[in-house]
């Protein structure tokens, strides 16, 4: 297995997600599997091939610098889990 | 005794990291407005608002902005450059992740001078790491109504384009970072990329600032802190100025060197004068940047930088000293000037040229129109008389037609009536005296005045006055400084 319950503690945390250890351990796991099926593409040999910066050849896509209508705000906050009709509302966030 | 100016000689070291707000009618990955001041969440989609399945594509205008700023900072412009996804998990961020650039920035190592007209700091040549295009978030505010502990996010902000500036720690002194930052702001502004207003968050500074304290022959550095909530170029400088003499006490005491404690993060509370302590988010550096595969790269082409480069007009640094070496103006007079902005520096460069006296256009800009378009609240492109008009008027008072006070009535006349100099003259009743009949009235006046003759030969100058109220009382129209110069002429040739 390539991943550590540290690690996956870690990304938790990050991640912001509160695991139980029950949980910690399946999903290190899982997410262990993961890592290692990705892992195969390791034997490949790269030697002298650039890395690529994306996946499709195409480069400089844009768009004109032109407003479109935005939401309502009733259907921007139509999702949130909580919201005053104005804002959304979420737990209090600490300092800056 | 205040630490920063302490006996014991060591350097203060200040990088900057400067966030704009580009001047783009709609945000960097969708068409929502960019607006400030619009109520809450009422400027987003579900593409700012990190709905799945959507997809950013660039705002190419912003990506011209970028260029813009980056070539005029002499910033390499990358052949390729590509966005990254920098994960973090905050509440003002819906998708958990912010666009940016990671490890191929559109720009890098450039630099731009400060400047000082009043010479009191040396000109420093502050380096520009890297210039990169990210997306800005949204804003949180803490929700006080009822006493509930909840906080407020409002989305409007997410996705505006922000250019994230990086200098090399090369400024030595807070006046020198507020120098930077003044200049800085007057290039963005020539350029027009941003309002770089800073109430209004366009303009946001970060500063990094340690001392290198010279030792046993060595230089040692003390631990780097970061400066936060800075929401002025004077914030900045007394944040600054308080940090420097807060580190060299705290390097007295316990003589920690860069290493020996994590990179600090403070904040300036401005009320209080000092810098306090930020909780630490030590998880949160962690980013695991990543290339964005919803965005291909771009790739920049010389011809591009080329024509980008002739679309930016003349830059304040360069048309300061133009100021000064064709215009015959201080230092400190091109500053002002250009420190007004391109309209205003371009309308006395056009009134310079018309009227052949730069010094002149200069003070009565300075003097006379700056202070009317204030009186009046309205700017140069809206003030009704033209540069070639104002310059017909100079030229009369350059030629002695009219004295400054006489001109400043023209010019009030030109502005109420909308008509040119000489229209208004007439007006007012004031008749340009014809040279040949202003020397006739002196000569006269000598040969009236022989007492006053005999006085200013006898080396009582100042006797002259009384012939100057004499012409006044006969030509109202004449110019007195030019009546003086005439009698003196006379009485000279007379000797
Ligand atoms: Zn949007």
């Amino acid at each position: 297995m390539s991943l550590s319950r540290e690690a996956v503690t870690k990304v938790a945390l990050l991640a912001r997600l509160e695991l139980t250890p029950e949980e910690l351990d399946s999903i290190t796991s899982q997410l262990g599997q993961i890592v290692d099926y990705v892992q195969q593409l390791s034997s490949v040999d790269t030697e002298g091939v650039e890395p690529m910066a994306h996946a499709m050849e195409q480069h400089n896509v844009f768009r004109a610098d032109e407003v479109r209508p935005s939401l309502p705000r009733e259907e921007a906050l139509a999702n949130a889990p909580r919201h005053n009709d104005e804002y959304y509302r979420v737990p209090a966030v600490l300092g800056d | 005794m205040n630490a920063t100016q302490s006996a014991t000689a060591h350097d203060v070291v200040i990088g900057l990291e400067v966030h704009v707000q580009l001047a783009t009618q709609s945000k960097l990955f969708c068409s929502c407005a960019t607006r400030f001041g619009a109520p809450p969440n009422t400027l987003t989609c579900p593409l700012c608002i990190g709905m799945p399945g959507t997809l950013p594509v660039m705002n190419r205008h912003a990506f011209e902005l970028a260029l813009q700023t980056a070539v005029s900072l002499d910033c390499q412009i990358a052949p390729f450059t590509k966005w990254d996804r920098k994960n973090y998990y905050y509440p003002d961020l819906p998708k958990g992740y912010q666009i940016s650039q990671y490890d191929l920035p559109f720009s890098h190592d450039g630099h731009l001078d400060t400047y000082d007209p009043k010479g009191n700091l040396p000109v420093r040549r502050v380096g520009i790491i890297r210039v990169h295009l990210e997306e800005d978030a949204g804003k949180s505010m803490h929700d006080e109504a009822a006493g509930k502990s909840d906080s407020l996010i409002d989305l409007n902000r997410t996705g505006t384009p922000l250019l994230e500036i990086v200098t090399e720690p090369d400024m030595r002194s807070p006046a020198e970072a507020k120098a930077f930052l003044t200049e800085l702001k007057l290039l963005l502004t020539y350029l027009g990329v941003s309002d770089c207003n800073m109430q209004e968050g366009s303009l946001r500074v970060d500063a990094n600032i340690n001392l290198h304290v010279p030792r046993n022959g060595e230089t040692i550095a003390t631990p780097i802190v970061e400066v936060k909530n800075m929401n002025s170029f004077r914030a900045v400088e007394r944040a600054l100025e308080y940090e420097a003499g807060r580190q060299w006490e705290e390097w007295q005491a316990t003589g920690q060197k860069m290493g020996d404690v994590p990179k600090q993060t403070r904040g300036w509370d401005d009320a209080a004068n000092l810098t306090r302590p930020q909780r630490h988010k030590e998880e949160s550096s962690d980013y695991r940047y990543f290339p964005d595969p919803d965005l291909v790269p771009v790739v920049v082409s010389p011809e591009e930088i080329e024509v980008i480069t002739k679309s930016l007009g003349e830059l304040p640094a360069a048309l300061r000293s133009r100021l000064e070496s064709e215009y015959g103006l201080s230092a400190y007079d091109s500053d002002v000037l250009v420190n007004q902005g391109r309209s205003l520096a371009s309308y006395f460069v056009q009134v310079a040229e018309a009227c052949g006296n730069g010094k002149l256009a200069s003070n009565w800009i300075q003097q006379d129109i700056l202070r009317l378009l204030k009186e009046r609240q309205e700017t140069i492109d809206d003030f009704p008389v033209s540069a070639a008009a104002l310059a017909d008027l100079l030229r009369k008072v350059d030629q002695g037609e009219l004295d400054t006070s006489k001109g400043r009535d023209v010019l009030g006349g030109m502005i109420d009536s909308g008509q040119p100099a000489e229209d208004v003259m007439l007006e007012l009743g004031i008749a340009a005296v014809d040279e040949s009949e202003l020397t006739a009235l002196c000569e006269q006046l000598l040969v009236e005045n022989e007492r006053i003759v005999a006085d200013v030969q006898a080396g009582k100058v100042q006797a002259i006055g009384a012939l100057i109220g004499q012409a006044k009382k006969r030509n109202p129209n004449v110019n007195p400084g030019r009546v003086r110069e005439i009698c003196l002429q006379l009485i000279s040739k007379r000797a």
